[in-house]
């Protein structure tokens, strides 16, 4: 009789333990993780979106600071990480409230990464995206206004967080570190700028302004300088020869962005139309570009820095070919070093937030009310 | 009376042991089942083929073991012989490949359905893609036997050999290999032509076997319709034992792509928004198919010339520029 209830309950308790097992390991998925593993499901990806995208950055108001900089998968990456901390660039992209998800969403998840610092600026504020209103309208009349109140803006509020200041706009890619070997030959206190050199218009020649141009940080005083000596105003809205004629007039330097074989690194056009495109002869850019134009793979140099008119299909595909995709074990043709001049820029591991003093907060504040004057 | 309590008692400890003893064998039954049933299963998709699992690149530990000598010798003892079926109407596709990738092949041949004066080509004389694929084939092992591997593509495909020879490191070819980008239609597992298609020397000879027997491997195909030439090709290489693998990186990404970049990037900014560099395409993948001439131009400068300055790899196989080559 014992026996018999005995074995019943022994019974009982195997259907018991095999069944809550059961469920518990259907709940559970550890058998799938056991042996091959299988690519991602798609689903689990989705919930990363929302994470990701603040990993990246401190956001300090509308500036995004870069915590981390990106790294590649099995990189050796000891002469990047520490030009970037000796040639720090501020981006700033100028966009529009309604290219935000059209265009500039796609620059935040791409070449925006790798600057230190980058802000976007439109015409109104967003403290969602981030971004920063410069209280002007839409327009290409406005291009100017834009650019003259975002360059006061940052001297006012980041002047000592970053040695470069570069302007880009929402369908312009940018290699960063590529522009940082650029800038790497000089100091931030010389008065230099850098972009795509065009010719006409201004004696030494301005940046093209789709291509993106970067400013030293004693350029950008000057800039600002030239307003509040009213050297420098609102002269044209065509931005970037404005510009260039008021960097002229303050005695910043046009500089030459080329590589070491002389081949052009800021473009102003798509790689397509740059490694295939035949311009026609009567096409304004022959006249335009400052150096000599090569057609075919020699028009753009491997440490290319900028391309523009980009999509942002085309965005991706290039942060792809950049930072991603590669031909195994194959050494490059062209292997340039690091300037001489490099060895003199110091390192600065965090972007320090250096207070303004009283003197130079008044003056700004002054600055503002002539520039509401004036508009 | 004293007795019955402690029956009693003593019959709930014995039945209640036997339920504890029941549920923990019960729970080891269960896990015990779950391990062999999915352990069953894992095996069943693969042990069909011998010598298949998913093909992967070596690890970089396995060969950073190896002195440099020997990594450079390896680097230069894999050769790949490239196979590229072409027609005259390809012609704007095939100019861009003599152009681009096919100059990294330690051999490139154009096999055409018809003779064209613009480039050279061994002309196979038949419009036919399945004839054309055997007589290409044929063609090359009776010709380009010392190279140990072969890569079979259309001009629409862009290839980077470098990373197919990184693919082919540790794989011995003297065993039946036969990898690309696989698909799966009914019962048959076969690779697909427009992501390009990698035979050992062993898996090549064997083809060229089978070719001569029209039970196995007709020219006119088996079916009554006409199968794609590159189903047909792996209908006669099953005969002789040899199976389609799938090859993948270290993440489970397909180094082969039977579709282009701009079509896995917008699929990628569909699915993964945060990440779609990141997560489109394999770093080091081999294949993409459906570029434009133009676009094949800007892939070459992507691949062996754009890159970020200061990120270093130490890879452990050396490839070296070709000569008389200046868009790479």
């Amino acid at each position: 009789m014992a026996k018999m209830s005995s074995r019943r309950s022994f019974f009982l308790g195997f259907m018991v333990g095999t069944c809550t097992l059961y469920f518990f390991l259907t709940q559970v998925p550890l058998n799938k993780n056991f042996f091959h593993k299988m690519s991602l499901p798609v689903a689990s990806k989705n919930k990363a979106v929302v994470e990701n995208e603040n990993l990246n950055w401190r956001v300090d108001g509308p500036a995004l600071i870069n915590l981390e900089h990106p790294h590649l998968k099995g990189e050796d990456s000891r002469v990047a990480d520490d030009i970037y901390n000796k040639v720090r660039i501020l981006c700033w992209v100028m966009t529009g409230p309604a290219n935000l998800e059209k265009k500039a969403r796609h620059v935040k998840a791409t070449w925006s990464r790798h600057c230190n610092m980058v802000i976007f600026m439109s015409s109104t504020d967003d403290p969602n995206f981030p971004t920063i209103g410069l209280d002007t309208k839409e327009g290409r009349d406005q291009l100017y206004w834009k650019t003259i109140r975002a360059f006061h803006y940052l001297e006012q509020h980041h002047f000592n967080e970053a040695d470069w200041f570069l302007k880009a706009d929402d369908d312009t890619f940018v290699v960063v570190d590529n522009l940082r070997l650029v800038l790497a030959n000089y100091t931030p206190d010389e008065p230099i700028y850098f972009g795509k050199r065009f010719r006409p218009f201004a004696k030494q020649g301005y940046m093209s302004g789709g291509a993106g141009y970067v400013l030293s940080k004693e350029a950008l005083r000057r800039f600002v300088e030239g307003f509040r000596t009213n050297v420098c105003s609102h002269t044209s809205s065509v931005e970037d020869l404005a510009l260039g004629q008021c960097m002229e007039k303050m005695g910043v330097l046009a500089g030459d962005s080329r590589d070491s074989l002389h081949r052009e690194t800021f473009h102003p056009f798509v790689p397509e139309s740059h490694l295939t495109g035949k311009f026609t002869k009567s096409f304004w850019y022959w006249n335009y570009c400052y150096y000599p134009i090569v057609e075919g793979p020699q028009c753009c140099s491997d440490l290319a820095v900028s391309f523009h008119y980009v999509s942002a299909e085309l965005m991706y595909i290039l942060e792809y070919y950049t930072y991603h995709l590669r031909a195994y074990g194959y050494q490059y043709r062209y292997n340039p070093g690091l300037p001489e001049n490099y060895a003199r820029l110091p390192a600065h591991k965090d972007t320090e937030q250096v207070p303004r003093t009283e003197q130079e907060s008044a003056k700004n504040n002054s600055l503002d009310a002539r520039l509401e004057k004036r508009q | 009376m004293p007795h019955a309590p402690a029956e009693r008692v003593h019959k709930m400890y014995s039945e209640g042991g036997s339920f504890m003893k029941g549920m923990l064998l019960g729970g080891i039954f269960c896990i015990v089942a779950t391990l062999l049933s999915s352990f069953n299963f894992g095996h069943q998709q693969h042990t069909d083929h011998h010598n298949h699992h998913h093909v992967n690149a070596p690890s970089k530990e396995e060969l950073l073991r190896l002195p440099e000598h020997k990594r450079i010798e390896l680097s230069q003892n894999i050769r790949v012989y490239c196979v590229i079926l072409v027609e005259p109407k390809d012609l704007a596709y095939w100019a861009a490949v003599r152009e681009t990738w096919s100059k990294h092949c330690d051999k490139a041949e154009f096999y055409s359905s018809e003779e064209v004066k613009v480039f050279e080509s061994v002309s196979v004389e038949t419009k036919d893609p399945w004839i054309m694929l055997r007589k290409a084939l044929k063609h090359a092992f009776d010709n380009a036997k010392d190279h140990k591997w072969y890569f079979i593509a259309r001009p629409t495909t862009f290839a980077i050999i470098e990373n197919l020879k990184y693919l082919l490191l540790n794989k011995d070819p003297d065993q039946p290999f036969y990898l690309g980008h696989m698909v799966k239609s009914g019962d048959l597992e076969f690779i697909e032509l427009s992501g390009g298609i990698v035979l050992s020397s062993e898996a090549l000879k064997r083809l060229v076997g089978v070719l001569g027997d029209s039970s196995k491997c007709p020219e006119q195909g088996r079916m009554i319709w006409k199968l794609p030439e590159d189903k047909e090709l792996a209908v006669c290489l099953k005969y002789t034992g040899v199976f389609a693998e799938n090859a993948e990186d270290t993440e489970g990404k397909d180094i082969f792509n039977a579709k282009s970049v701009n079509s896995l990037i917008n699929e990628a900014m569909a699915q993964t928004p945060q990440e779609v560099a990141e997560s489109c395409c394999s770093d080091v993948a081999v294949t993409f198919n459906g570029h434009s001439p133009n676009n094949m131009h800007v892939m070459m400068f992507g691949v062996y010339r754009l890159r970020p300055f200061g990120h270093k790899f130490h890879d452990s196989l050396v490839f070296l520029p070709p000569k008389d080559s200046d868009n790479d």
